[in-house]
């Protein structure tokens, strides 16, 4: 297994390093073809190990020991199973096709731009498959922060953009809000680590899992809960801040500041998905504990409907795209949630497919467009970008839940678990899958149909060169057919291929009752969507009225969050930790203490006479003194 | 009292003398002169133990101490010079740059 492994990782590092270290030296088309390759063959590496492990039980790979201490030690070892080989497969091939896009997206920067780009996506990547394919907590939690700060760096790419008109926020400012929300997860995910390693002495995959069973009838840690509650529920923590769920979910809309190849691979291919892997590689320990149908579903759900709603509402291109993910993340939890593990990775791989094809297709929008990213300047592009137009409506049937695209497998098989344990959330998630097609169907409308509001932009806008629309078909493609090729239906090739890391539970009998109902509100949802908002005036769109201007607003959760969090520690860190500590007792210790040094010198300067025979008065004194206390004299 | 006794009662008469004089005399010239002196004593005391042990380690001292005051004086009348030409005085309480 050495082989793959060395394949998978050593070309990223290597164009990280190149990259990292000579890129503004190097010409811009070998840093591409650099970044590009190195993907190319971690790539290679992940479809190598496929074969690998559904031949057999491969264990883990131990490369080196981090560090041991007394009884404990943490290994740095990698974990090939289905599981970590189905993400790594994903991880790396849409990787791929963005590194691709990006070669062409990113090719108004200069040397320096484009060689630092391709050294945060390598090693986002890298960090990426440390994430999924480490054998303990531990490390998984550094590939959790190296995705992190990856993000930040991709976020913040363009650091020197200032504030653009009408946006509420510019790239550095959403590259810290990020940063600094995601550690409120990373804390409780830290929290859980501890409490494993206190509960289990371990904090290897198996070995926690293995003796899940004996923790979970221990005595109440706290409010009542086992200890075996509160590891779950603050992993899960980890994954909404992770996973940009209810309540940390406001850091995803402004990440979209970054550059589109990065948005679609970070904030919605590959990173967000992470809180949903730990969560369906914790699946012993959710099952045990119980948190899932509790805990995980209900925020998933609720995040599901809550976002679709700002989806809606959104005039951005992208951020429409966001809101999108946020809601869709939501319905993967609930998958995972609800003990329906497979399904919700099924929707992970289908929404990297479709969500990272409606972002590669909003990036060739807003390269035709100038970067300008709202959708009431846009308006029958489809004329003018045939192929961006042909693979967008793929993405958006295949979100939609169109039967037998992708989308219509994972979405299906997430709401026949809910309808078979919780109505409530099934029909909270058939009318957040209603609100998708419709959402998914007003953006298509406006940017692509009817006239042009815009005239100036849609005489400049133009398709995009084939480096970027190649990917696109080829996700296109997937995004189409992944479903039926894979086997998403019950029981297919991909569940069976799952089926020993994922212990998949089944509750009552398979019904086609909820798949019905679903489908006929997308239906319902795309043709409205359409109807409604083909060939609007920028006025007519303007328009809102009481029930859209809530979520227009987004809820207002942004000056909530201001109101409540970021104001109050701002002022009392101006006028506590400023004006009164700082000021009054630091600065006041290091005034006092020079203060003290100077008055001793004003006291010891005046032996400094300037006078000879003072100073030979002060050594014969001396020399006499030394002589009595030797005893001399 | 023995002859070595009274060698070092000359020698430390010398020394307190060159002392003394260090300390109060305003003149550069003879303050330097004094330090000759308390060199001058040191020797005597030098020579004296020499001849009391039977060595000769001490007369040898005296040679390096008379070659190094040789230099000394070289470079101590010419400080004095150059103050005098700087100062028009060879009061040494007038040479109080170093205070400031």
């Amino acid at each position: 297994m050495l082989a793959p492994t060395a394949l998978l990782f050593l070309p990223l590092l290597a164009g990280v390093l190149i990259n990292g270290l000579l890129g503004a030296k190097l010409p811009k088309w070998f840093s591409a073809a650099l970044g590009c390759g190195a993907m190319g063959a971690s790539f290679l590496g992940a479809l190598i190990v496929v074969p690998l492990v559904s031949g057999g039980a491969v264990g883990d790979q131990v490369l080196w020991t981090w560090m041991a201490a007394g009884s404990f030690s943490v290994d740095v070892a990698l974990k090939y199973d289905a599981l970590s080989c189905v993400m790594a497969l994903i991880i790396t091939g849409v990787s791929f096709l963005i590194h691709i896009y990006a070669a062409g997206y990113m090719s108004h920067e200069d040397e320096r731009g484009l060689s630092r780009f391709y050294t945060y996506l390598n090693l986002f990547v890298f960090s990426m498959l440390v994430l999924v394919l480490g054998n303990n907590y531990a490390l998984m939690f550094v590939g959790w922060e190296g995705v992190g700060l990856c993000s930040y760096l991709l976020i913040g790419f363009w650091y020197d953009r200032e504030r653009k008109t009408g946006d509420s926020t510019y790239p550095s400012q959403a590259a810290k809000k990020a940063f600094i929300v995601n550690r409120i997860g990373d804390f409780g995910f830290l929290i859980a680590i501890f409490l494993m390693f206190t509960t289990f002495g371990t904090l290897q995959f198996d070995a926690i899992f293995s003796n899940a069973q004996i923790a979970e009838g221990g005595p109440a840690l706290m409010w009542g809960k086992p200890v075996l509650w509160w590891i779950t529920a603050l992993l899960f923590v980890g994954a909404i801040g992770k996973s940009a769920q209810i309540p940390l979910y406001v850091w995803l809309p402004d990440a979209m500041q970054g550059p589109t190849p990065v948005s679609a691979l970070i904030h919605a291919a590959t990173m967000v998905t992470a809180g949903v892997y730990m969560v369906a590689r914790s699946n012993v320990l959710y099952t045990l504990a119980g948190t899932g149908p509790s805990l995980v579903a209900p925020v998933g759900i609720i995040t599901a409907a809550f976002a679709a709603t700002m989806a809606l509402t959104s005039f951005d291109f992208k951020g429409v795209l966001a809101y999108s993910t946020v809601s869709q993340l939501g319905y993967m939890f609930v998958g995972v949630g609800l003990g329906a593990y497979g399904a919700g990775v099924a929707h992970l791989m289908t929404h990297a497919f479709f969500k990272g094809l409606l972002f590669l297709t909003a990036g060739s929008v807003l390269h035709a467009m100038r970067d300008v990213g709202d959708i009431r300047r846009m308006g029958g592009l489809s004329r003018k970008m045939p192929i961006t137009f042909v693979t967008f409506v793929v993405a958006a049937l295949a979100i939609a839940g169109f039967p037998f695209l992708s989308g219509f497998f994972s979405k299906d098989a997430i709401l026949l678990a809910a309808y078979q344990q919780s109505q409530w959330m099934f029909w909270l998630g058939a009318i957040a899958a209603g609100l998708t097609a419709l959402y998914m169907f007003r953006l298509l409308a406006i940017a692509f149909l009817g006239q042009s509001r815009d005239q100036k932009l849609f005489d400049a806008a133009h398709e995009s060169p084939w480096v970027m629309t190649l990917p696109l078909i080829v996700l296109a493609v997937l995004s189409a057919t992944a479903g039926a090729v894979l086997g998403l239906h019950e029981d297919g090739l991909f569940y069976r291929f799952l089926a020993d890391v994922l212990n998949a539970e089944h509750h009552g009998t398979t019904t086609m009752t909820p798949m019905f109902i679903s489908v006929a509100l997308g239906l319902a949802g795309m043709v409205v969507g359409i109807l409604i908002y083909r060939g609007k005036s920028v006025d007519q769109l303007n328009r809102g009225n009481a029930i859209s201007a809530l979520p227009r607003a987004k809820w207002y959760v942004d000056e909530a969050y201001d109101a409540a969090i970021v104001r109050p520690i701002h002022e009392a860190s101006r006028w506590v930790l400023w004006r009164f500590v700082d000021k009054w007792i630091i600065d006041g210790i290091v005034n006092a203490s020079a203060g003290a040094v100077y008055a001793v010198g004003g006291v010891l300067r005046n032996v400094q006479t300037g006078v000879v025979q003072t100073y030979a008065a002060l050594i014969l004194a001396g020399a006499v003194v030394l002589l009595f206390v030797k005893g001399l004299l | 009292m023995s002859d070595f006794a009274i060698c070092l009662a000359v020698s430390a008469a010398l020394f307190t003398l060159g002392v003394v004089g260090v300390l109060v005399k305003r003149n550069a010239i003879v303050v330097f002169m004094c330090i000759e002196l308390m060199l001058n004593a040191a020797n005597l005391a030098f020579v004296t133990f020499s001849r009391q042990h039977g060595t000769v380690d001490g007369q040898i001292f005296v040679f390096f101490v008379m070659a190094i005051a040789a230099a000394e004086v070289a470079i101590g009348l010419s400080i004095i010079v150059t103050v005098f030409r700087n100062r028009a005085s060879i009061n040494v309480d007038d040479v109080t740059m170093l205070r400031r």
